[in-house]
């Protein structure tokens, strides 16, 4: 970089450490290429899927349980088969990750919006409210978040009236996973604000008269942002698997519009006839997603945060 | 060092009383608990009387303390579904629980521990990095998939095992063992492999981490200098000083595999208590649910306080500093 020369946009944006380090490690690089390739193609479903799953005027029971095209008996127009009901098994999936991948987001945007805001006020309140927020917190992490997912949804369904289960599936699972992510919000958030609240200009806030909350939405929150957005790549992964693992256990996104979880579940009945390809890809495409998005959680983990282990 | 043990013990009974009050609303708040005694043409008047017997018009905290007290006694009352007793169901059951927990840790720790010291020392070898590679794979497969492809592979591909259920139990005493015949291994050996994948991958990245670290210490050094035999230095000297952290791993993961034992056993069929909690959960059967929280949760409690006493009890630096 010439030392006299003003930079230009993209020079200032890649002169950045963060920017560096992504340049740096290739793991990092096709991870995040494979996430938003996943993302862009499950959003966009109804573009670019052949078919569309959920038009029966589409779906015809005498294409059902066809194998992938490259097999004897395949056919080209469904490349990776067909399921039971003779849905084209690509736009099943590619309609499923989508479902997936939006519970998943809900849920860790639940989760963080609730942990951030517990854990800013507690860090900054401190005394009782810190205590008691912070013992929900430890209590709540001693039972591992997927019984504890399970159960809120079982209540989350038991609660609802018999007709409308079905219906609000998608946001009983969301609650579920949301409510057993926040802990870990909480306490990194608290961690940093109370590192950040002993600062000069925090002090300096105080003494101008600004508000609390002004102080903690406009000036605390923003420097405790980094270590959230790990927690929250690491959490989206695990996010996906809970769902997928209530769906796989029958208690998560009803088969009228399949998850990938449920699809594998769906899946699963068939394997024992030698129908593979029917979990085979759905598993295939949860795998390569929470594994994508795992690894850049992993490098953000190290990039963004040294001491956060 | 008996302060902290109080304080961990205090917050156990914290952690607990919760729980408790959690699943004691389970009862007032899903379903009408008469509605789950008495069919649907019962009589208001019959509906009357068992509230009464319920104590359901008793004031709320003279039910909590009735149902703590109960509680205590690991009396949960009849299941809705089934009409047993909650405590003589989970005792059937935990037998098969216990059993794939217990053979599942065995594998998580032989296995983990074992490549966790052969990655750690033979760092550069082809045979590690593929070791490592698989365990970053091994970390995000759900369980339930791990589950499905040893299915496919071993019991509908190879036919070499069972795909589910628990077969050849031996009766001893009222416990139903599948540990003391070849049917029954052949029936515990996937599901206990799966549950045991995701802690095996954890302990082996742990124990590698740790042996890195300790291998880089100057007492290591040291004992390389005084010409001790490798094996000596490995085994006597580095692996010893890895173990604090590992059992603290070691006791939340036991944890870990009870939790996970509720998808292992859904996947397998295996008749649990995680199954049991399931298909409670399908039914709104309240009661199963209450007790498989409060089982579940006190379970926890004491593993957290084992693993906290243990600390002390292997570290003497820790017993000694404060």
């Amino acid at each position: 970089m010439q030392p006299n020369r003003p930079m230009t946009r993209w020079q200032r944006f890649t002169d950045n450490d963060i920017v560096w380090s992504f340049l740096h490690s290739p793991g990092a690089m096709v991870a995040a290429v494979v996430t938003v390739v996943i993302i862009l193609a499950c959003t966009m479903a109804p573009l670019i899927a052949p078919f569309d799953p959920f038009d029966p005027a589409q779906i015809s029971l005498w294409d059902g349980k066809l194998p992938p095209a490259w097999l004897e008996g395949g056919q080209p127009q469904y490349l990776l088969g067909t399921d039971n009901q003779g849905r084209d098994m690509l736009s099943t999936i590619l309609y499923g990750g989508r479902l997936s991948i939006m519970v998943g987001l809900a849920a860790v945007c639940l989760g963080m919006v609730l942990g951030v805001t517990l854990g800013l006020v507690s860090g900054y309140v401190g005394g009782v409210t810190d205590a008691v927020i912070m013992r929900i917190a430890d209590v709540q992490l001693t039972i591992p978040g997927i019984l504890l997912a399970i159960l809120i949804n079982g209540i989350g369904r038991a609660v609802l009236p018999l007709e409308l289960r079905e219906e609000f599936a998608i946001y009983v699972v969301i609650i579920a996973i949301g409510l057993t992510d926040w802990p870990q919000f909480a306490r990194v958030t608290r961690g940093a604000t109370l590192v950040e609240a002993n600062k000069e200009y925090v002090q300096a806030a105080r003494i101008i008269g600004l508000p609390g909350w002004l102080i903690l939405l406009r000036h605390i929150l923003p420097n405790t942002l980094r270590p959230v957005l790990v927690i929250a790549t690491i959490g989206l992964a695990l996010a996906i698997i809970a769902e997928a693992t209530l769906s796989f256990l029958g208690q998560g996104i009803p088969p009228t519009t399949p998850s990938l979880g449920t699809l594998i579940r769906v899946g699963n009945e068939y394997l024992f006839s030698g129908l593979w390809w029917i979990t085979f890809f759905p598993a295939i495409a949860l795998v390569v997603l929470v594994f994508a998005v795992n690894l850049l959680g992993d490098w953000m983990r190290d990039a963004l945060n040294p001491k956060l282990r | 060092m008996l302060f902290f043990i109080l304080k961990r013990l205090a917050q156990s009974v914290l952690v607990m009383a919760v729980v408790s009050a959690v699943s004691f609303s389970l009862f007032n708040f899903v379903g009408d608990p008469v509605n789950n005694m008495v069919g649907q043409d019962a009589t208001r008047e019959q509906r009357i009387e068992i509230r009464q017997q319920l104590g359901l018009d008793d004031p709320i905290l003279t039910q909590y303390s009735r149902f703590i007290g109960n509680m205590v006694q690991g009396d949960f009352g009849l299941s809705y579904r089934i009409k047993r007793p909650v405590d003589e169901l989970i005792f059937e059951r935990l037998p098969a629980t216990l059993e794939l927990v217990f053979v599942s840790a065995i594998i998580a720790l032989v296995v983990g521990i074992g490549l966790g010291i052969y990655t750690g020392i033979r760092r550069h070898a082809w045979a590690s990095r593929a070791v490592l590679s698989v365990s970053l794979i091994g970390v995000s497969l759900p369980t339930f998939i791990i589950g499905i492809a040893l299915i496919y592979i071993f019991a509908v591909h190879l036919r070499w095992l069972p795909s589910s259920g628990r077969s050849g139990t031996v009766d001893l005493g009222g416990w139903k063992t599948s540990l003391l015949s070849i049917d029954g291994w052949r029936a515990i050996i996937l599901p206990a492999i799966t549950l045991s994948l995701f802690q095996l991958t954890l302990i082996l990245r742990l124990v590698r981490a740790e042996m890195l670290e300790v291998m880089q210490t100057d007492f290591i050094k040291f004992a390389r200098a005084r010409g001790l035999s490798e094996r000596a230095i490995h085994f006597r000297h580095a692996l010893r000083n890895t173990l604090v952290p590992v059992i603290t791993i070691i006791g939340l993961n036991i944890g870990g595999l009870i939790a996970f034992s509720v998808i292992t056993e859904t996947v397998f069929q295996w008749p649990g208590t995680g199954l049991m909690f399931i298909q409670a959960v399908d039914f709104v059967d309240v009661p199963i649910m209450a007790a498989y929280l409060v089982f579940v949760a006190l379970l926890f409690v004491i593993i957290n306080l084992v693993v906290d006493i243990l600390y002390f009890v292997v570290d003497p630096r820790i017993r000694l500093g404060n």
